[in-house]
């Protein structure tokens, strides 16, 4: 692993609650532009992964590195200023504004305050919003309240949020989650056109999703790492088929006793 | 858009005229209630836009009305005497913070800027340890309380319970002459203007639009690369600041400042104009205010004991059905039934 050119360095993070180790002593490394698909049973870590990544949750013991520069420590916000940025599991966009402004705000470059007082938009900024919404499939709705979105498309204003943020590092913590087949399929696409300018970690539970993003694949276990490798050798790998199903089995256990 | 300035141009000319064809008792209260609005409009601005309930504008208010009283207990006492209250208490010597005041622009000064700077630290306290919602409710209704219990305890440097009166020199002027009543109104009515319009720019702006944000999910924005705290400290402190002039404003008007306009129930009075009137719009802050205090006035003369059912019941019925107040109702009413998709922000979070 060329270590010098990684984007992103999850060095030997720990993260533990009261003992429990959400994160075991895990070490992940990321190129710039490459797409990497994040699975694992229910809490293996993999959101408290990206959270670490954010600083939403601070590693116990460990740092991460991004672009050369420990930013462990480093308040949210300037975290996201560096050049990463996260979609949640559960959308998160603004309904008080319209479906456009989300996005304004998102692709906004000079966030403080004191600048913001004005109404004045760069050409750049309406540029690069009317290019997000045309990649979201969204720009008829642009000036409808972002309330009124169905859930699919509430997904995809957060991502079109995420890309407008023209980040370094986008985190997309299952963006296909609740959509049907057809939506997941676009968002697969999306996804894979997204790879080489920004890169990406995603996070999903459905494989027939993360086979169209067709990317490497790790596996998260007991917040360490299981496998790491392509789609078709993780289906393969006996200890992935046996954390998946030993975990399926001592549910039934549980049931029975 | 167009319609909408032409009205407001017309309710402004209508206010300015009002002299010629308002009462005299009326208009004293319409120009006090107009000075109560600005306080109103900061409310808007901090609960309706940026959704921290504040139940202790008072104390904002407060320090800009004693601010203002200071000054004139001075300029009013006899040469070479402390104002009355201090002799009474027995006092021999101005207190050192009272000295300052003596000047007419240190007041002005202190009018505008004590009360920014006190909320741009309350919030700043408050919300880098991201408190939120209903605590922050319950810790601004607590400074309310506090406040009025310090100034009550204070007798000798406050004027205690009385709190401060007994000045009809203002200025050179007389505060009983209905010439400087009819100046002071004006005064009061173009100081709303202004801040009206000043609000409607900050709000059109990118600055407004992060406030909004902020209300709906400060999280979001904070992972949208925003620092939430100055936009939150910011809005607070302008809010501060509109209330301190309403206080001033309303000092003036009346001829006296004291705990008991603006401790506790003060403070939750002026939030209940801006829910009657509509919180998330300034127009709305301006009329609720108007509506609830001409109501107070007449609901108290009629059945002095029922005024505070009355209002209690209005601020239920305006929380349980029109959540988004009389403007709610007046758009409502306008937009056909499809467009009424927009849910209320919830009262705290």
């Amino acid at each position: 692993m060329a270590e010098a050119a990684a984007l992103l360095e999850v060095d030997h993070v720990t993260v533990s609650y009261d003992g429990f180790k959400a994160l075991d002593d895990l070490s992940f490394s990321m190129q710039p532009g490459s797409v990497h698909v994040l699975i694992g049973p229910n809490g293996a870590g993999k959101s408290t992964l990206l959270d670490t990544i954010i600083g939403r949750v601070r590693p116990t013991q460990g740092r991460i590195v991004f672009k050369g520069e420990d930013i462990s420590a480093l308040p949210e916000f300037r975290i996201v200023q560096r050049g990463i940025c996260r979609k949640f599991q559960t959308p998160g966009v603004l309904d008080a504004l319209t479906v456009e402004a989300n996005v304004l705000v998102a692709a906004t470059r000079d966030r403080r305050s004191w600048r913001s007082l004005t109404t004045r938009r760069s050409a750049a900024e309406r540029a690069r919003v009317d290019e997000v919404l045309d990649l979201i499939g969204l720009s008829a709705k642009r000036s409808l309240s972002a309330a009124q979105l169905a859930h699919g498309e509430r997904q995809w204003l957060e991502i079109g949020m995420v890309v407008a943020s023209d980040s370094d590092l986008l985190l997309l913590d299952e963006p296909a989650a609740g959509m049907t087949h057809r939506e997941a399929e676009l968002t697969a696409g999306l996804v894979r056109s997204l790879a080489g300018k920004h890169a990406l970690i995603v996070i999903d539970h459905d494989m027939d999703f993360v086979e169209q993003i067709a990317a490497p694949v790790s596996v998260l276990h007991m917040g360490r790492m299981l496998a790491q490798g392509s789609v078709e050798a993780i289906r393969s790998d006996p200890n992935v088929a046996a954390v998946y199903l030993g975990r399926a089995a001592e549910g039934v256990d549980a049931r029975r006793t | 858009m167009a319609r909408k300035g032409l009205l407001y141009g017309l309710a402004l000319v209508l206010l300015v005229a009002a002299p010629l064809y308002v009462p005299p008792y009326e208009l004293s209260l319409l120009g006090r209630f107009l000075a109560l609005a600005i306080a109103a409009l900061g409310i808007s601005l901090v609960w309706g836009t940026a959704g921290m309930l504040s139940l202790g504008q008072g104390v904002f208010f407060a320090i800009g009305g004693y601010a203002i009283a200071m000054h004139l207990k001075l300029a009013n006492a006899d040469a070479g005497q402390l104002p009355d209250f201090m002799q009474w208490s027995g006092l021999d010597k101005l207190p050192f913070w009272w000295e300052p005041f003596r000047s007419p622009a240190v007041a002005f000064l202190a009018v505008l800027v004590l009360p920014g700077l006190a909320a741009a630290l309350l919030a700043f306290l408050v919300f880098r340890r991201r408190v939120s919602g209903a605590y922050f409710a319950i810790i601004t209704q607590a400074l309310a309380l506090a406040a009025a219990t310090f100034v009550i305890s204070q007798q000798p440097y406050t004027g205690g319970f009385n709190g401060l009166t007994g000045f009809n020199n203002v200025f050179g002027f007389a505060l009983t002459d209905p010439h400087t009543q009819l100046a002071l109104y004006w005064i009061t009515l173009g100081t709303l203007a202004l801040a009206f319009a000043a609000l409607r720019l900050l709000l059109d702006s990118r600055f407004g639009t992060i406030l909004l944000a902020i209300r709906d999910g400060e999280n979001r924005v904070r992972f949208l690369g925003y620092n939430p705290l100055p936009f939150k400290v910011l809005a607070f402190a302008a809010a501060g600041v509109l209330a301190g002039i309403s206080g001033a404003l309303v000092t003036l008007d009346l001829g006296v400042i004291s705990p008991a306009m603006f401790g506790v129930v003060p403070s939750i009075e002026m939030v209940i104009w801006v829910a009657v009137g509509g919180r998330s719009s300034l127009i709305g802050a301006v009329l609720g205010t108007l509506l609830v205090n001409f109501g107070k006035d007449w609901v108290s003369s009629a059945f002095p004991e029922l005024w505070l059912y009355v209002v209690g019941l209005a601020f239920i019925l305006v929380v349980t059905l029109a959540p988004n107040g009389v403007v709610g109702i007046a758009k409502s009413w306008r937009r056909p039934a499809f467009a009424r998709r927009e849910r209320p922000p919830a009262l705290v979070k």
